[in-house]
């Protein structure tokens, strides 16, 4: 077993133990696993459909037949923010997957290469960071036109440069390590040191920026769905209920609180996690997110 | 120094060519013809004729690309595909709004995160200190939008204290648009202060653990005059660019907070003109957020220079 491999499971086990150690952490990890059963389980977890009308029962506050209460179409409020969990996981694992491969790829390169490349990708870099996060992303899908699909790849877009430079700031101090070298004298390809060598050793940042990122994915799309950008009607997704809900939040307060706490219980728990993996894994990092989160 | 300002003009310039760049390619994104999807229903030859000629779109991509760079730089953004104003005036019309919203909420942020930054960080491990960690964890997590309707729901619905939506301008009635400032600057200010106070914490924590604040103490100085003159002055040098950039990016507008209160800022001016599918306007509204953020970055690196001269080193 090499040295590096040994140091990369240290991490891991680091990891795990500290998320174990971390009531904090704990409690966010034990969230998001609620939040993974319930969004993949919703519709059949849900006491009711989602789309059940009911005009009898429009606007009643909670109680034990709907403990969430009803909307102004006497839908049952808990069986849509249920349902509703599996889009803002599903956003915000695709969106961040997007940003970190198309980062991590241009990071890496950039890093690896120097020189104009690198000068050309981040100097594109800094155009997408010109933006304000949020006004970039309704910009991209007020084009592509409001859907689940373009949400994703506006919120993959801006966190691309994100990404793009935890890895570039990685790979500039391991590409001068040794071992580096080694692979490079003894006639290893640029693919395979990237992949083999470089890759592994710049995962700590990666990781926790994942956690972090996601956090904010589910933010933006929360946003953007409250825009109308998002997630279409009549499926629900959170920042649409508040959205459809804001009317009538002065005579039926629940339609405005529990999506709202669903969303923000979600965001906390992976903040929770992505700041208990910073402080075992990366405990230098600045946080790069913190600066980013527009509120635009 | 002035190398160091000249070669950051000189990336700015860069960059902000790279953002007409990507505003320009927004239109070409449109799916189908973006003239004939905006005038929808009002289709008339004439009008779409006259919009196309006066948007380039009969141009090749690349005469297109610098004909509006050119407009652009002598203030020239197109006209609203709807009203057939320039874009421009619609633009700066909604600034005073946003700048409003944007100082009162960062202003408020101030007042709340410089005190209980500080002393979190001079009393580290009290109670004070865990209040403040509860504090920034919960406003990075939680949605403006939704403490925006819990906000409306307790001060408009329940208190009857403050009005729900609406905009006063500041010179009209300064009263009147305090109350109306009121909740959306208190819904922003609150997120943003939640981040001023992480950073101002770890700021001053950093600069406490420093061999001069040591030997400061050891000299016998009192804690108020090692904070007062030696910590804060150091600490607060990176808060700067945090307090600027915030600001700079109120000032790309709050849209879902606009949207929410029916604030008349350049966030609801972009949403209206994504819903309006009015492409100029939502054009020169990024063009101007993204100059600004890039200026404000700009003016923190020059000022953060002179208060830091190590940087221009660097």
């Amino acid at each position: 077993m090499s040295e590096q491999q040994i140091s990369r499971e240290g991490q891991v086990r680091r990891a795990l133990s500290a998320l174990r150690r971390d009531p904090l952490a704990l409690t966010g990890t034990l969230v998001l696993a609620v939040l993974v059963v319930v969004g993949v389980g919703g519709s059949w977890l849900a006491p009711s459909g989602i789309n059940e009308v009911d005009v009898d029962v429009m606007l009643q506050p909670p109680s034990w037949a709907h403990p969430f209460g009803t909307d102004e179409l006497g839908r049952d409020v808990l069986s849509r923010v249920m349902v509703a969990a599996r889009v803002s996981l599903q956003v915000g694992l695709v969106s961040v997957g997007i940003a970190l491969v198309v980062g991590v790829t241009l990071g890496l390169f950039a890093g690896y290469y120097r020189g104009w490349l690198d000068n050309v990708l981040m100097r594109c870099m800094d155009v997408l960071f010109a933006f304000p996060v949020l006004l970039l992303a309704v910009a991209i899908v007020a084009v592509l036109g409001p859907g689940l699909t373009t949400a994703m790849v506006a919120i993959g877009v801006v966190y691309t440069p994100i990404f793009a430079r935890v890895t570039r700031a990685g790979v500039l101090s391991v590409r001068e390590q040794v071992f580096v070298r080694a692979a490079v004298s003894v006639g290893a390809s640029d693919l395979r040191i990237m992949r083999r060598h470089v890759l592994p050793n710049i995962a700590a940042p990666l990781i926790v920026q994942t956690s972090l990122s996601l956090a904010f994915a589910i933010l933006s799309e929360a946003a953007l769905s409250f825009l109308g950008l998002g997630v279409q009607p009549p499926d629900p997704a959170w920042g649409r209920m508040l959205f459809d809900g804001r009317g009538f939040v002065t005579e039926a307060w629940w339609l405005g609180f529990f999506p709202g706490a669903a969303i923000f219980v979600t965001v906390l728990a992976f903040n929770l996690v992505g700041d208990a993996l910073r402080d075992v894994l990366d405990p230098r990092q600045l946080t790069v997110s913190e600066a980013r989160r527009s509120t635009a | 120094m002035a190398r160091f300002v000249i070669r950051r003009l000189l990336q700015s310039a860069v960059v902000l060519l790279g953002v007409t760049v990507v505003v320009f390619l927004l239109l070409q994104l449109v799916p189908g013809d973006p003239v004939r999807v905006a005038l929808g229903t009002r289709f008339d030859p004439q009008t779409y004729e006259a919009l196309r000629a006066r948007a380039g779109l009969d141009q090749p991509l690349v005469v297109q690309y610098f004909d509006y760079l050119r407009r652009a730089l002598t203030g020239d953004l197109g006209v609203s595909f709807r009203s057939g104003r320039p874009v421009t005036a619609i633009v700066l019309e909604r600034l005073p709004a946003t700048l409003s919203l944007a100082v009162t909420a960062v202003v408020f942020a101030m007042l709340i995160a410089f005190p209980l930054g500080i002393v979190s960080a001079i009393r580290s491990g009290s109670l004070v200190d865990h209040a403040a960690r509860v504090f920034s964890q919960f406003g990075v997590s939680v949605p403006d939008f939704w403490m925006g309707i819990m906000g409306i729901l307790l001060f408009s619905g329940v208190l009857g204290w403050l009005p729900p939506s609406g905009y006063v301008a500041l010179t009209e009635d300064p009263g009147r648009w305090a109350s109306h400032v009121a909740l959306p600057a208190a819904t922003v200010g609150l997120v943003t202060a939640s981040i001023l106070t992480r950073f101002i914490r770890s700021s001053m924590l950093e600069v406490l653990s420093e061999d001069y604040v040591r030997t400061a103490e050891a000299k016998g100085l009192r804690t108020r005059v090692v904070v007062l003159r030696h910590v804060l002055r150091n600490a607060l040098i990176p808060v700067v660019t945090v307090v600027a950039v915030q600001l700079a990016s109120l000032l790309g507008g709050v849209i879902v907070i606009e949207v929410l209160f029916a604030w008349p800022g350049i966030g609801r001016l972009t949403y209206d003109a994504v819903a309006a599918r009015d492409y100029p306007v939502l054009q020169g509204a990024v063009l101007l957020v993204a100059a600004l953020f890039l200026l404000v970055n700009l003016l923190v690196d020059v000022l953060y220079a002179r208060l830091d001269p190590r940087i221009t080193v660097k």
